[in-house]
């Protein structure tokens, strides 16, 4: 069985973007990049189930600009044997990634398709279910634990409530959650093995995927900025604090 | 809902459905679901109650439940789900068989096409226009106010359940059973992070404070990846989005993605024993001192 796993070339996550001054977007030039951290989970998962022997093939797929190459060989230095550059400098929304991992679905007939919950740029939280439902797949979103056997996976997802265990049958797609696992630190070694793997590279155009953006961005802005708060000196002034300024309590 | 009442993140998706405009109804899936059908059609604002009953969608499984929505979808110009783990899980199966985008976690209607909400993890907010006949919309339930649960007499029809998928299953759930407010809809949390040092301590320590003041108890991501605190206690970018008019956070250093789930508090308070901590950045109310002498303090004043 083989895993397709998306992977999206991120803002490192603990950079604070800069909203620029046009209101036309944020500022990412010269910001440090990486692998959105749900990613890195979803590959290491597939990693740990090709070492288990449940998988045969862990192949990366990323849409986007050239620069997203970097994360497929980080991909592949996690362990992905062979990775895929669906490449568009355009502005690439949920739908529109989701149709091309469906046309690489359809070429590669992947047994599981495992992506991250949600990337922490858009934070939409889209791209799987959106796959599953245009490949007809079931689908367990927010898995925190995965095991496979006879052509099907039981998924423990994190739901509201606590959490909560389903059944799905095999081809499926699994999206994956913080606590799923702890991704490997790739070694020295491993990234100068990645840089050999293999790396197939489409156009949207060659899929037949229209990527046209559905959403408009009008605008983007800076949320609404706190006031500045006060420093209390101890408890009994917090308290009188919450009690009498701010009537919380 | 949980077939027996109606959720209070439906509330929220209400009133952000009447902004919208239109008739607002609400769709009811489940199995056995009368009493929470029942409860949907007094919810002010609701102009009908459709119910679909069958043991496919007990669970809410996303293959069934987005088939149920598919067969009545035509019918409407938007279709809301409440920005929650059911809702997140079932609105983009949705809009990918309609061929339409998603506007996830919206926290503003500007007007029936354009919508305000959040990106990276709250730090920027993108005001989006949707160029799709029918708008699927996930709604970020603190962004608005909820909708009143009574008042409203909207008609209940029952809508013929959609088959089995077949393709997935219900096995079983743990849910962490509490008596405290729900995280999401409590006026009050206290929320602790990995300065507490043990499970233990943390319910040593917070455990008063909360009962005190009859608060619901959070807990940073740290916190529950050391043990401390049950995953769906965690607050932030990937755990629960909260807005309470008071959020006490103890030994919470206040990392970019914690903020995120809590910054639209009222009224925040940190307290933490390191003073470069980012968290007292959006702090109302901040109390340098150890948390684990300042917080009985607390308890005990109040």
């Amino acid at each position: 069985m083989k895993i397709l796993v998306p992977v999206k070339r991120v803002v490192d996550k603990d950079i604070k973007v800069r909203v620029k001054s046009d209101g036309t977007g944020v500022d990412i030039a010269n910001v440090k990049m990486s692998m959105n951290p749900f990613d890195e989970i979803a590959v290491e998962e597939a990693v740990r189930l090709k070492e288990k022997g449940a998988v045969t093939e862990v192949i990366a797929v990323s849409c986007g600009d050239a620069k997203c190459q970097e994360t497929l060989r980080t991909a592949m230095a996690i362990g992905a044997d062979r990775g895929i550059l669906v490449e568009s400098d355009a502005e690439l929304q949920p739908l529109a990634i989701a149709k091309l991992l469906k046309a690489l679905v359809d070429k590669e007939q992947p047994g599981l398709i495992f992506l991250g919950k949600q990337a922490i740029d858009s934070d939409d939280n889209q791209v799987g279910q959106m796959l599953a439902a245009l490949t007809d797949l079931p689908q367990a979103t927010f898995a925190s634990k995965v095991e496979v056997a006879d052509g099907k996976a039981t998924v423990t997802r994190e739901v509201d409530s606590g959490l909560e265990t389903l059944s799905i049958t095999l081809p499926a797609v699994v999206t994956a959650d913080l606590r799923l696992n702890e991704p490997r630190y790739v070694t020295l070694p491993n990234i100068m093995k990645a840089k050999k793997k293999q790396l197939d590279t489409f156009k949207p155009e060659d899929l037949g995927v229209d990527v046209a953006p559905r959403l408009k961005t009008l605008k983007v802005s800076e949320p609404p900025k706190r006031g500045a708060g006060v420093k209390v000196a101890d408890v009994a002034a917090l308290f009188e604090k919450l009690k009498n300024e701010a009537k919380v309590i | 809902h949980d077939n027996a009442s109606i959720k209070g993140a439906t509330l929220n998706t209400v009133t952000a459905a009447v902004a919208c405009g239109g008739d607002v109804h609400v769709l009811v899936a489940g199995h056995n679901a009368g009493a929470a059908a029942q409860a949907a059609s007094k919810i002010a604002g609701v102009a009908k109650v459709i119910h679909a009953d069958a043991p496919g969608l007990e669970h809410g499984l996303a293959e069934n439940v987005a088939a149920q929505v598919l067969a009545i979808a035509s019918n409407y110009s938007h279709i809301l789900f409440p920005a929650t783990a059911s809702g997140k899980n079932v609105a983009p199966r949705v809009a990918a068989k309609l061929d339409v985008a998603q506007i996830s976690d919206i926290t503003k209607v500007i007007a029936v096409d354009t919508f305000e909400r959040p990106i990276y993890a709250g730090n920027a907010i993108a005001t989006v226009q949707s160029q799709d006949a029918v708008k699927i919309i996930t709604v970020r339930t603190t962004g608005f106010d909820a909708a009143a649960a009574t008042g409203g007499s909207a008609q209940v029809e029952t809508a013929a359940a959609t088959a089995d998928a077949g393709k997935s299953s219900f096995v079983g759930s743990e849910i962490a059973k509490s008596d405290r407010p729900e995280l999401t809809a409590a006026k009050i949390i206290v929320s602790g992070g990995r300065a507490l040092g043990s499970k233990e301590k943390f319910d040593e320590v917070m455990t008063p404070l909360a009962d005190k003041l009859g608060a619901a108890l959070g807990a940073s991501r740290a916190a529950v990846d050391a043990g401390y605190a049950p995953n769906d206690w965690q607050v932030g970018q990937t755990g629960k989005i909260v807005a309470p008019q008071l959020y006490v956070a103890a030994g919470i250093s206040g990392a970019i993605q914690h903020l995120a789930g809590m910054k639209d508090s009222k009224v925040i308070v940190a307290i933490n024993k390191d003073p470069e901590a980012p968290i007292f950045s959006v702090a109302d109310y901040g109390l340098e001192a150890d948390l684990f002498t300042a917080v009985p303090e607390l308890v005990k004043a109040l």
